[in-house]
This record gives structure tokens, C-alpha cells and sequence, in this order.
């Protein structure tokens, strides 16, 4: 069901992006060279270490960082156009209509003077011709949608009088009013129950299934990722380590990074573990980046290569970077995630 | 130490019929405005050395608990008592020393960081105003609670804005730890962390229960990382407890319906988010307006004419546990 996404001419084509900062120490890079695709109506998911750059990937290439303290590098192509050239004016126009966002502080998103039915209207009538009561009306349709109670009530709330979970839904719903073409996801399930989420979750498949719309979704929740993504990118230390299909990144992770994070996620059966499994170390500071493998610290598997920036490996369009080789890797990657996984 | 048979029995921090409503839409039209009942009614005791899970839908007063029992906002009525004294309408004066041993972790971490202000200083400082060191054993603190979070010392020179969502979270928590306080209310402490993260948080957590005998209300919607923490969970639904009791006898056998609904509903990335959950069909009601019986009964599979009548009292049902519903789950008569 993933191999579509190959075929078709991508949605986004990002090419070498990468970002850095100017701050009290001197201008830091926070994302190095990275390159992805995302096909139209796929469903890609970025995991990652917290800190390793996936919302300073995201929000660079919309354009959404501080222009006079942010540097960004690399092409980005959406729809054949090209994002980091285009004026500002234009991009704010593309955002909200054709690409929407789900950022991950649901606070940033919203304007706190502002009832939260009055933004989703303005966010609509800004992109659409159509009248204030118009506007208005599918506004509380939307926040129906996204499982708000009450809507027609919960309209008129200013963003303070709403519980964590109802503010992000109330910036999910902004992002939805216009059935973007992309929908670019940061964290929009952290707050909410599982049985809100799983509504949240059908609502984006029905963004994908109605209008072909591709989302890229990042998120911790690795069940979310298992549930919806079709392919899977993992990041650490601002790279793209492994790429693959969703079921190929559970069953046979490549990275020894992702194999920690597989390791880490915590079960909701079985006996309860005395503590739970987790990757020891810290990741590095973006400012003292190793050039070779930046997982190298904290790898089990480190060796002298490693000092040296690794080799992409591939299985078919699973690929990864690091230098050990598939029997190696078949070997230890048993002897860290056991049959839990392989299965 | 003091009388551990007496610690162990004696409640913490204590809530009776503790009841928090906020007005909306209030105009200069008198008689405007409506009742947000956030929190009704919920009496619960919190033992030393615990970690209570509480969990419940979202929007369902969660949030406002942990503030109320934390004295960041007035409750309506009922009464509130920490370590033995009452503190339900205590001034900001006598409220000082016992600010200083109750910290809140906050669901929403950017908001309460004041963006021009270094990391040094957002920790830092109520180390100092509360004397918890002195001198250079201040810098040594910090470096210590950086470590403890798992950010690097040199981010104590950076401000907010130069951190992720998980980051800033971390030193939310840095923060609440560093006054060395007795109960910690954490408001989805882990939610915006990778499992690997997470993990480290939540050993950490329990580790220094263990050894500094914290108690914490672990706010998650995360079932299975409050399986981890959790000696007890208590489930909320529409401001009210339904259900509370012993983590893994909880989990294995729910006796209120909706915990049952909630505990079918997580997704699991081990047999590739497969879940059996139970659809809860049914108008969501508004806390503006609670039904009328049992809260639930409005998305209850197994509301009966009672349920719709009359409101269930959260009553004792043996092993720890307690239920609010007329018709508990796994009951002979059920
Ligand atoms: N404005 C900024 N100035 C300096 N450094 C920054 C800035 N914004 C982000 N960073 C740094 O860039 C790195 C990547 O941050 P980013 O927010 O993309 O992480 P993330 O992967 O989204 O993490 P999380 O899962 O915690 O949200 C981090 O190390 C962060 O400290
Ligand atoms: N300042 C306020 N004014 C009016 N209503 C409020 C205010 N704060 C919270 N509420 C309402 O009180 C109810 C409970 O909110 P609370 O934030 O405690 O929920 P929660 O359980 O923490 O939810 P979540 O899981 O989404 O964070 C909600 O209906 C919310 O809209
Ligand atoms: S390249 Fe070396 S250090 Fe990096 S993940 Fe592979 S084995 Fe580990
Ligand atoms: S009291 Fe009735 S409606 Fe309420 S949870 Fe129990 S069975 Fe369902
Ligand atoms: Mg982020
Ligand atoms: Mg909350």
C-alpha cells in the first residue's frame, strides 16, 4: 500500500536543507543536509530525539523562523514551486490555504484577545470569499468535527477558558478549514485522551481520503505512528538517520538509534518493569555535533569508522546511516530488541 | 525518622468535595454568563511516598484539580488540607512556606518560561528566594538539576526560545524540582518527550520518590507510561472522579465503564496499532451542562432508567478501589 509514493511526482521535495542560528555563541547548526519527499495523500511520520531538529525542519521550510537570527540552505519544492525564494507575502498566503499547520504549541497559534470561533472564521475568510455568519458557522462545524463539546458554546471561549486538549483542537480545526494539500503536523495528539486522539486520527485519514491532502506528522507517540504512517523518518541530531516504510521501521529497524527508541516504548501489559529501558548518554549540543556518526556516543556499536560521517546503507527503499553492514546488523539488532520486534 | 506507621496512613494533601466553577460568555447584561463546572465534588486523599496517576478525558477537570490542590486558583467550596493543616482559603502570606514544599510541573511549558530570562535565572531563582542554597552551592545545584533532567549545564546561559517543546518541558521540571518540595503535581510532565526521554524522566521520577519519599499526582494521557509510575490511578470524567484505585488491578479489571472504554482505546505500537476499542457513541456532554444522573450516562453502553435519575456516589468496592457507578462492572448483580 506504501509503494505509490515513488511513482508519483512528490507533493514537497526538500533537498539539502539546512538551518542554522545566530546566537550569543556564534551561528549554530541545528539541521544538516537534509533531503525528503512526500508523495500526495501520503502519511509520513518524523520520530526523533527530542532536540534533534524536526519542528526546526518543518518550520523552515514554511518560513516560519525568525528571518533576521535564522539561516536556511537547501531547495524546497511544493507543487513545483519553490518555497524558500518565494516573497513572504505569497507563502503567507500558500500557508493556511494550501498548506496548513498544527504547530506544536497549540498557545502560538492562537491570539489570546480573540474568541476561538472568531479566529478559525478569520483564518477561513482570509483564503475564501465568503460571508462573517458563513464563516462563522462552519467554524463551530469544524470544532464539532474535532470532538469539541458543545461547539456552538465553545465558540465563544477565549483561548485561557479551554483545557490543554480543547486548545489543540481548536488549532487543529484552524488548520483543517481549508482542506489543505499538505498538512504539516507537530505533536497535535500530546494533549489530547486516547479516545479523543483516535477521533483526531480518523478525521486526518479523512483529510487524506477526500482530498488526497499529504500530512507529515511528528509525534512521540510511537502507537500513533504504527497507526496511521505509511513511511517513517528518523532523526537525531539534526540528520535524517533511517528512512523507510512504517512497517519496515517496526519490524526491522536499521539505525541503532532507532533500535533504543523501539527499546524504550513503554508497555501496557505484561508484568511492570522495575525501570523502564532507556538510551543512556545525552544527545550532543547543536554546536559540537561530532562530523562523523553523532550517535556515536552513546552507540554500543561505536567503532574507529565511526569518527568518519557514515555510509548510506539500503534494504529496497529502506535505507540508513551507519557503517555496519546487514549481517552485522541482522546479529545485533536481535541481540538489543530480542524477538519483541522481529516478530 | 518520624513514625513510619503514621506516615503511611496519614494523607498527604487531602481534598473534601473540593468543587472549582469558572463563568463564560459573562456581558454587562446582568444575569449573563454561564457556570463551567470544572471540578465537582471530588474528595481524595494523597498519601506520602505515592504517585497517584489521573487520568480522564480531556477537558475534564484534570488540569483545574491540580491546580486547585496546588492553591494556584481558589476553589468554590469544599476544603483542602496539606499535611495536616488547612490551607483552603489560606492568604499568600501563610501560603509561602507551604508553596515551597507543593510545585506543579505545567501541561503547557512555554507559557509559564518568561522569555527574556536565562535558564540560570528561571531555576535559579526560586532556589535563592527560598534559601534552598547558599552562595556557590547555588551553581553546583543547577549544574546538578540540568544533569538530573538530562540537558547539558552549558543550556543554563540560553533562553527559551532557543530550546524544543521537550526541552523546555525538561526545565519545567528542573524548576519544580529545584525548591526540593515534598508533593510535585505534574500536568503531563512527558507528553512532549521521545519514549527514550521519557523513559529517563520516569525512572527519575520514581527514583527520588524512593529516595526523597516525594509523593506526586502524575497528570498523563499516556495508560501506559501511568501503568509505569502509578501506584494508584484515579479516572476523571466531566469534573468528577469515577474510579480509583490500585494501578495493575485497575488495569486489569476496570469496574467503571467509561475506564474500560479508555483502556480499549490506546493505540500500541508493538502489534502495529491494532486496537479493539470500544466507540463511545452518544452526545458528549458539556460541563456547562452535565447530565442530569450519572455523567456518563449520556455514552454508557449500559445505561439503564436509574443512571439517568440519579447521580452514583463514588463508594468503596473492596481491594482499594472505588467506583461511582450504579452498576459496576464485574459485579455479581452487573
Ligand atoms: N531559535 C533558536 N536558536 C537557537 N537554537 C535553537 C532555536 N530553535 C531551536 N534551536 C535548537 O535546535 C535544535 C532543534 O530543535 P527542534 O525544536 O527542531 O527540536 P525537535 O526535534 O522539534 O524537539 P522536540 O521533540 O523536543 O520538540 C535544538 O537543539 C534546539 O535547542
Ligand atoms: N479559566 C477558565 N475559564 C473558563 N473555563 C475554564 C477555565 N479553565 C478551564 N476551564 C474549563 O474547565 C474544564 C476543565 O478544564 P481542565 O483544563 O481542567 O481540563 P483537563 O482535564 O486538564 O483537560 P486536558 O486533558 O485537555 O488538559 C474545561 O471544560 C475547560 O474549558
Ligand atoms: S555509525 Fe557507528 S556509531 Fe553510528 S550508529 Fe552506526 S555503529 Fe553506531
Ligand atoms: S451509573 Fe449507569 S450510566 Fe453511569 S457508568 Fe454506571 S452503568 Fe453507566
Ligand atoms: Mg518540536
Ligand atoms: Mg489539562
Amino acid at each position: 500500500m506504501q509503494e505509490t509514493s515513488s511513482v508519483n511526482a512528490p507533493l514537497l521535495d526538500v533537498q539539502g536543507l539546512s538551518v542554522s542560528f545566530s546566537t550569543d555563541r556564534g551561528r549554530v547548526k541545528a539541521i544538516d543536509d537534509v533531503s525528503f519527499k512526500v508523495a500526495e495523500g501520503e502519511i509520513l511520520s518524523i520520530v526523533g530525539e527530542s532536540g534533534s531538529g524536526k519542528s526546526v525542519t518543518l518550520m523552515s521550510l514554511l518560513g516560519l523562523n525568525d528571518p533576521k537570527t535564522t539561516f536556511v540552505d537547501g531547495a524546497v519544492s511544493f507543487r513545483g514551486r519553490h518555497l524558500l525564494e518565494m516573497p513572504d507575502r505569497e507563502l503567507r498566503r500558500l500557508r493556511g490555504k494550501e498548506i496548513g499547520l498544527i504547530s506544536q504549541d497549540p498557545m502560538t497559534a492562537l491570539t489570546p484577545v480573540y474568541t476561538i470561533g472568531w479566529q478559525i472564521a478569520e483564518q477561513i475568510r482570509a483564503h475564501e470569499n465568503v460571508s462573517k455568519s458563513a464563516a462563522l458557522k462552519r467554524a463551530v462545524e469544524l470544532l464539532a468535527a474535532v470532538g469539541l463539546p458543545n461547539p456552538d458554546e465553545a465558540k465563544d471561549r477565549y483561548p485561557h477558558q479551554l483545557s490543554g486538549g480543547m486548545r489543540q483542537r481548536a488549532v487543529i480545526a484552524m488548520a483543517l478549514s481549508c482542506n489543505p494539500k499538505l498538512l504539516v503536523a507537530d505533536e497535535p495528539t500530546t494533549a489530547l485522551d486516547v479516545t479523543v486522539q483516535a477521533q483526531v486520527l480518523d478525521l486526518l485519514l479523512r483529510l487524506r481520503d477526500d482530498f488526497g491532502s499529504a500530512i507529515i506528522l511528528i509525534t512521540h507517540d510511537m502507537g500513533v505512528v504504527a497507526e496511521v504512517a505509511d513511511r517513517v523518518h528518523v532523526m537525531y541530531a539534526g540528520r535524517i538517520v533511517e528512512k523507510g516504510a512504517a512497517e519496515a521501521i517496526f519490524e526491522r529497524p536499521m539505525h541503532p538509534y532507532s533500535w533504543g527508541l523501539m527499546a524504550s516504548i513503554p508497555p501496557i501489559d505484561g508484568p511492570r518493569l522495575p525501570r523502564l529501558p532507556s538510551i543512556p548518554g545525552m544527545p550532543p549540543s547543536p554546536e559540537a555535533i561530532p562530523p562523523g556518526c553523532a550517535f556515536a556516543p552513546r552507540c554500543r556499536f561505536a567503532r574507529a569508522a565511526c569518527a568518519e560521517r557514515p555510509p548510506q546503507r539500503r534494504e529496497g527503499d529502506h535505507t540508513v546511516l551507519c557503517v555496519l553492514d546487514a549481517k552485522e546488523r541482522e546479529e545485533l539488532r536481535a541481540s538489543v530488541l530480542g524477538e519483541a520486534v522481529a516478530a | 525518622m518520624i513514625d513510619a506507621a503514621n506516615t503511611a496512613v496519614s494523607p498527604l494533601i487531602s481534598a473534601r468535595d473540593l468543587t472549582k466553577h469558572f463563568t463564560v460568555g459573562k456581558t454587562m447584561r446582568p444575569g449573563s454568563g454561564r457556570t463551567v463546572h470544572a471540578v465537582e465534588d471530588v474528595t481524595l486523599d494523597v498519601y506520602r511516598g505515592e504517585t497517584l496517576g489521573l487520568v480522564g478525558e480531556s477537558g475534564s477537570g484534570k488540569s483545574t484539580l491540580g491546580r486547585c490542590m496546588t492553591r494556584l486558583c481558589d476553589s468554590t467550596s469544599g476544603s483542602l488540607v496539606f499535611d495536616g493543616e488547612d490551607i483552603t482559603r489560606t492568604g499568600e502570606r501563610g501560603l509561602l512556606p507551604v508553596r515551597r514544599r507543593m510545585q506543579m510541573i505545567f501541561q503547557d511549558p512555554s507559557a509559564s518560561l518568561n522569555p527574556r530570562r536565562r535558564v540560570r535565572d528561571l531555576v535559579g531563582d526560586a532556589v535563592r528566594v527560598h534559601g534552598i542554597r547558599k552562595g556557590r552551592a547555588v551553581e553546583d545545584w543547577l549544574r546538578e538539576l540540568m544533569d538530573i533532567v538530562g540537558l547539558r549545564a552549558e543550556y543554563l546561559d540560553r533562553y527559551p526560545h532557543e530550546f524544543s517543546g521537550g526541552q523546555r518541558q525538561r526545565i519545567g521540571i528542573a524548576r519544580a524540582l529545584a525548591v526540593e518540595p515534598e508533593l510535585i503535581v505534574a500536568d503531563e510532565p512527558v507528553s512532549a518527550l521521545d519514549v527514550s526521554v521519557q523513559a529517563q524522566i520516569v525512572n527519575l521520577f520514581s527514583e527520588l520518590r524512593e529516595r526523597l519519599n516525594l509523593t506526586y499526582v502524575f497528570i498523563a494521557h499516556d495508560l501506559a507510561v501511568v501503568r509505569q509510575v502509578s501506584t494508584r490511578v484515579a479516572v476523571m470524567y466531566l469534573g468528577a472522579l469515577v474510579e480509583i484505585g490500585e494501578t495493575e488491578d485497575l488495569y486489569a479489571r476496570p469496574r467503571h465503564p467509561y475506564t474500560e472504554a479508555l483502556l480499549s482505546a490506546v493505540p500500541q505500537a508493538r502489534n502495529r496499532g491494532r486496537r479493539s476499542r470500544i466507540i463511545l457513541e452518544g452526545e458528549i456532554p458539556s460541563p456547562l451542562n452535565p447530565p442530569k444522573g450519572c455523567k456518563f450516562s449520556t455514552r454508557c453502553p449500559f445505561a439503564k432508567e436509574r443512571c439517568h435519575a440519579e447521580r452514583p456516589e463514588l463508594l468503596p468496592a473492596g481491594s482499594g478501589r472505588s467506583v461511582a457507578c450504579h452498576y459496576p462492572l464485574g459485579s455479581a448483580a452487573g
